[in-house]
């Protein structure tokens, strides 16, 4: 969502979303913070959850249940068709144009890393090149360089310029022949840039490199669409989705997929074993031995229903009247920074204060009830790049308010007077 | 008694002083939080007792001083004066810095056997701040405590050797 909105674009986002009764889906948000009304800005690390979601885990336990594919039993059926229903509601919220596409995961890091121990093993050799952002989160750095350490391969990186977008002007000059692979994210977890997919991933494919993205930070606020985008592998995390923890998904392009040694072996992805040798199951059993996260797949089903009933183009337009108040609002405050200054970006506001640790905010919102993130947001080279030790992240979603937003403000002024 | 434990202090360095844990006592601490409603008049409170730390020069920083968080950066110096730890601390964050000022009151100018038996978390506890020191906040205050009790209890190995 484009940053520069009018007054009144701001005031109709405001005026035509209820979101007094979304607030009502969410029980957590009524909480108490050491007396006070707790501020829940903590949304780019993990969202809350809807009643609806809660409900959907805690009903598959009370009434379906049992393991999946495995037995006769009427509970087995049940919890399969459950957990089955949940892959292809997944398929149908990104796009994906088949169900098998469709890996359940932990979340995004596990995503990552299974790409990177299969495909990656697979298809990197010595002499090869990975390109990573530098606004990557260490998730998407660390198992390519693991990669490249055991294959002889070279990471390479496109840099961000100051205003935390990504300097495509160096593109053209990094992609050639060697470059096996381009994993990069949809919007940065520290500054909430939105990179534009499309181009790069078009560029990349024009030298033969598929594209791995990392979508933990755009779930939330976007329309996924993998056909659209035109990318190989599309990783994200149901609990940064209103979702629960410990399930995510990997999509990966069917035939992709299918030439992809397995992962971690078990029950469920064989085929056949004897002692001399196995087969492995199909797809995308063959990505998921054990027993998986069958209540969190029910509960991400229930997160992907939620979405669906709220109309998606309000909430982003929303989302992006609640960042742009923010900041206005903190314009005001002597010292405040706006780190990263995308025209394109999610609703994350990441700014220091002047000559005070990110951290002694932290702790002086945390004791108005205010909920953010202060350090560097797991994005160590990108911290390093705009020369900061950390900044403080506020991350909003759809639930937050404009009021809210007051009472930060309120709270950030106080921390100033605290600490300056 | 091994060398590298005696004193970890650089060259002709001497340690920087402070009040802490000499002419602030822990129940000081305890006497004057407890004076306070407010959490804005306690923390006021603790960033000065932060401010009272010696600043530690940059190049005196070193890594092996480093005790890393992921928000915070804690430094911390030692050595033993008289069977007793002598200690500093610094951060990069006021409140941190305030934080460890009440742990050198606890540790500072002891001996590895009160070191040993001192309940860091009643302290804490008694001083409505044990939220800080636990394992969520990776802000180095959490890994400075358990720097400080290896210390000690690598110095009462040494003294049990010799």
């Amino acid at each position: 969502m484009n940053n520069v909105m009018n007054n009144t674009m701001l005031a109709n986002a405001v005026d035509d979303f209820d979101v007094t009764a979304l607030r009502m889906d969410f029980p957590i948000l009524d909480k108490k913070v050491g007396g006070k009304p707790l501020i829940y800005f903590d949304n780019a690390a993990t969202t809350q959850k809807p009643e609806s979601v809660i409900k959907a885990m805690d009903d598959y336990y009370r009434s379906m249940n049992a393991n999946v594919h495995r037995a006769a039993h009427t509970l087995s059926a049940q919890a399969t068709d459950a957990f089955e229903r949940a892959r292809r509601h997944v398929a149908a919220f990104i796009n994906s144009p088949f169900m098998e596409e469709i890996i359940w995961v932990r979340g995004t890091t596990e995503a990552i890393n299974l790409v990177a121990a299969t495909w990656g093993r697979a298809n990197i050799q010595a002499g090869d090149r990975i390109l990573l952002t530098e606004m990557e989160h260490h998730s998407n750095i660390v198992p390519w360089q693991l990669l490249a350490k055991e294959k002889g391969a070279e990471i390479i990186v496109l840099s961000v310029t100051d205003a935390g977008e990504l300097d495509l002007t160096n593109l053209d000059s990094l992609l050639d022949q060697r470059v096996k692979l381009v994993a990069l994210t949809h919007a940065s977890n520290a500054l909430g840039t939105r990179n534009p997919l499309e181009q790069i991933i078009e560029k990349a494919h024009s030298v033969g490199a598929k594209v791995l993205v990392d979508g933990a930070q755009a779930v939330a606020h976007w329309d996924i669409d993998v056909q659209s985008l035109n990318c190989d592998f599309y990783a994200f995390s149901g609990h940064k989705m209103y979702g629960p923890t410990g399930i995510g998904v990997l999509w990966g392009r069917r035939e992709l997929l299918e030439q992809m040694p397995p992962y971690q072996s078990g029950g469920e992805m064989i085929k056949r074993v004897s002692f001399s040798d196995t087969s492995f199951n199909d797809l995308p059993y063959k990505f998921e031995a054990g027993t998986p996260n069958i209540a969190g797949a029910t509960g991400m089903d229930a997160a992907i229903n939620y979405l669906g009933k709220i109309d998606r183009q309000a909430v982003s337009q929303y989302e992006a009247g609640l960042l742009e108040y923010a900041i206005r609002k903190a314009a005001d405050i002597p010292g405040i920074n706006r780190v990263g200054t995308a025209k394109d970006s999610a609703s994350i506001f990441s700014f220091t204060l002047k000559g005070v640790h990110p951290s002694d905010v932290g702790t002086i919102l945390n004791q108005q009830g205010i909920a953010v993130r202060d350090g560097h947001h797991c994005a160590q080279p990108l911290m390093d790049r705009l020369n900061i030790p950390g900044t403080i992240r506020a991350s909003f979603a759809f639930y937050n308010t404009f009021d809210e937003i007051d009472q930060f403000v309120e709270g950030l002024v106080k921390a100033r007077s605290l600490l300056c | 008694m091994v060398a590298g434990y005696i004193n970890r202090l650089d060259k002709g360095d001497e340690m920087r002083t402070h009040p802490f844990g000499t002419k602030i006592s822990t129940d000081d601490i305890i006497g004057t939080l407890e004076f306070f409603d407010d959490w804005e008049d306690r923390y006021k409170y603790i960033i000065e007792l932060g401010k009272e730390l010696p600043e530690m020069p940059s190049e005196c920083k070193t890594d092996d001083k480093l005790v890393a968080g992921c928000q915070s950066q804690v430094w911390i110096e030692y050595c033993y004066h008289q069977g007793r730890l002598q200690l500093n601390a610094d951060s990069d964050a006021f409140i941190v810095n305030g934080l460890l000022a009440i742990v050198l009151a606890a540790y500072h100018d002891k001996t590895y056997q009160y070191i040993g038996d001192f309940n860091i978390q009643e302290y804490f506890s008694r001083l409505n701040l044990l939220q800080h020191l636990s394992p969520s906040r990776s802000n180095g205050l959490v890994s400075m405590v358990k720097r400080i009790q290896d210390i000690a209890s690598a110095y009462q190995a040494t003294q049990k050797v010799s």
